[in-house]
């Protein structure tokens, strides 16, 4: 069953065409990476979904619901969730209170002890438990990306959009990252994921929507798509493909 | 609650009771700067409720105090004071929803200067209002002594900490938290961004109403000049900013200096004031960014450090 589909997505800015006439599905529990070469399009498509941009034309489609119109708390309410490119903390405030700001207005709407419990799990599960008290700026760059990721679990997301979450990792901190998001997906969830890292692509995604310069060039089984001549030449140009 | 919250609504209480008794002991020039301080501490303490998180610096207080001494002075004869201050605060209320939803998309100091305007505007169309009317304003004469306004004053202090405190626990205080840290945060996790920064620029629209609305009798004779004095919004954000944001007891530690301070200033240099306000707010930015919160702060990190 799909859980979510964009159909004939198109983001203009002026005269510059970003995403043009996007089209593709994801079923549940399902880990669909969309990859490209920088600029493609793919932070803009999921900008789109998670409604920081208003597409200029086409369907979102979640559970038979229109989201193309609706404002980004709304979506979020629905029970999409994400990370940024960029990633973004809330430098004011302790680690635990990063987590539960994910919990309280958005799918999941906890307060009191249920909200502590729940921000307490998520840590936990991102492996941050010994430093909830903890200040952001006292943390390490992958911490910050951990608890980005604990505040998108712990609204208990149907769809989580990932967005280069696993850049600038080292390569232990890259296997703990896949882990992570393997057991998401366990649990239930459907993840989206834009993504440079090839080892990551390769055991994560079940699918892959591969992009270059707005289009959608190839869509299909993981191991397939990254085998293609059209993705190498995306990817390496004309001349190694 | 827990005990901290007890103790600290307990304290709150007591100063209250004791700052209740000042008018027994004297009713001439202490009782005047305490309603200065009252006054000040409603009016900075709920600026700070909404201006502190978000970082939106409002210069709108004078329109609000403004709209407030107005609803008094329009209908002090047909109802009393007791009635028409809660009316002022609905009116500030609503008139505070419409600014915010016009305004509050825009971002820092387009705010500001939009604030500032709009106080100006609003004083224009009174002034024009008025002299079509043929009034260039309104005798205010009441019988309510300076020690009553002084006690409805010391209530609407105690209202707004309160209401600040209760905001401060609630989903709309860490609401407005996250919102003041990352507004593309806020959107994401679910917050209604618009909505939530419009109920709370409620909270200083309706406390300043109320304020200009008790204490327009102690004015006597209202006129727009008057009412909408420009420099009490620029008074409040010193006041606010002297004493810090970050707290709800902030702006007060602001306020007690200040208002001796504008006192000392007015008295002396009267022909100089607004030159030596100047210089206060550049002193205080520059010497005390955090205001005196951010002072106690890092003097306690200080003393910490030197004990380990």
């Amino acid at each position: 069953m799909s859980e979510l589909s964009v159909s004939g997505l198109t983001k203009r800015f002026g005269g510059l065409v970003a995403v043009n006439d996007l089209s593709f599905s994801v079923n549940q529990h399902e880990i669909l990476g969309l990859i490209g070469p920088n600029g493609s399009g793919k932070s803009t498509t999921l900008n789109m979904i998670s409604g920081s941009l208003k597409p200029t034309e086409g369907i979102v489609n979640f559970r038979n619901r229109e989201l193309q119109d609706l404002p980004a708390h709304k979506i979020s309410r629905l029970g999409v969730s994400r990370t940024f490119q960029l990633v973004r903390t809330l430098p004011s405030m302790s680690v635990v209170e990063n987590v539960m700001a994910g919990a309280v207005f958005g799918h999941k709407r906890l307060w009191g002890k249920r909200l502590q419990q729940a921000a307490s799990e998520a840590l936990e599960r991102v492996g941050m438990a010994d430093k909830r008290g903890a200040a952001i700026s006292q943390l390490t760059y992958i911490d910050t990306k951990r608890v980005e990721l604990a505040r998108a679990m712990v609204s208990d997301p149907r769809v989580l959009l990932l967005d280069e979450w696993l850049a600038g990792l080292n390569p232990s901190e890259l296997e703990i990252g896949i882990d992570l998001i393997h057991s998401l997906r366990e649990q239930g969830v459907t993840v989206v994921l834009v993504e440079h890292v090839m080892d990551a692509i390769r055991s994560l995604c079940d699918r892959c929507v591969v992009m270059a310069s707005g289009q959608m060039i190839i869509e299909g089984n993981t191991h397939d798509v990254l085998q293609h001549p059209e993705v190498i030449k995306a990817y390496l140009g004309d001349d190694d493909a | 609650m827990t005990s901290k919250e007890w103790r600290q609504l307990t304290l709150l209480l007591v100063a209250v009771a004791l700052m209740a008794l000042i008018p027994l002991g004297d009713d001439g020039y202490w009782l005047s700067i305490c309603i200065s301080i009252v006054m000040f501490t409603a009016l900075a303490t709920s600026w700070s409720i909404f201006s502190g998180p978000t970082h939106y610096i409002s210069l709108a207080s004078a329109a609000f105090f403004g709209i407030g001494s107005y609803v008094t002075a329009l209908g002090f004869e047909s109802l009393s004071l007791w009635v028409l201050v809660p009316i002022a605060g609905v009116m500030g209320a609503l008139i505070a929803a419409l600014i915010g939803l016009a305004t509050l998309r825009l971002s820092g100091v387009y705010f500001v200067i939009f604030t500032l305007g709009l106080a100006e505007l609003i004083r224009q169309i009174t002034t024009w209002v008025q002299n079509a009317s043929g009034q260039k304003g309104f005798y205010v004469l009441t019988d309510v002594t300076e020690s009553q306004l002084y006690w409805a004053l010391l209530g609407l202090c105690l209202f707004v900490f309160l209401l600040g405190g209760l905001i401060e626990r609630s989903r709309l205080g860490f609401a407005v938290r996250i919102i003041g840290d990352d507004e593309a945060v806020a959107r994401h996790v679910g917050i209604n961004t618009a909505l939530t920064k419009v109920i709370l620029f409620m909270v200083p629209g309706a406390v300043a109403a109320m304020v200009g609305a008790i204490l327009a009798p102690r004015y006597v004779y209202i006129e727009p000049s008057l009412a909408f004095a420009p420099i009490l919004s620029f008074q409040v954000v010193i006041m606010a900013l002297l004493g810090g944001t970050g707290r709800l007891w902030g702006p007060l530690v602001g306020v007690v200096p200040f208002t001796f301070l504008w006192e000392f200033l007015s008295s002396t240099f009267p022909n100089q004031t607004t030159l030596l306000l100047g210089v206060a707010f550049l002193v205080i930015v520059f010497v005390l960014p955090q205001g005196f919160i951010g002072l106690f702060a890092s003097i306690k990190r200080r003393m910490n450090g030197g004990r380990a």
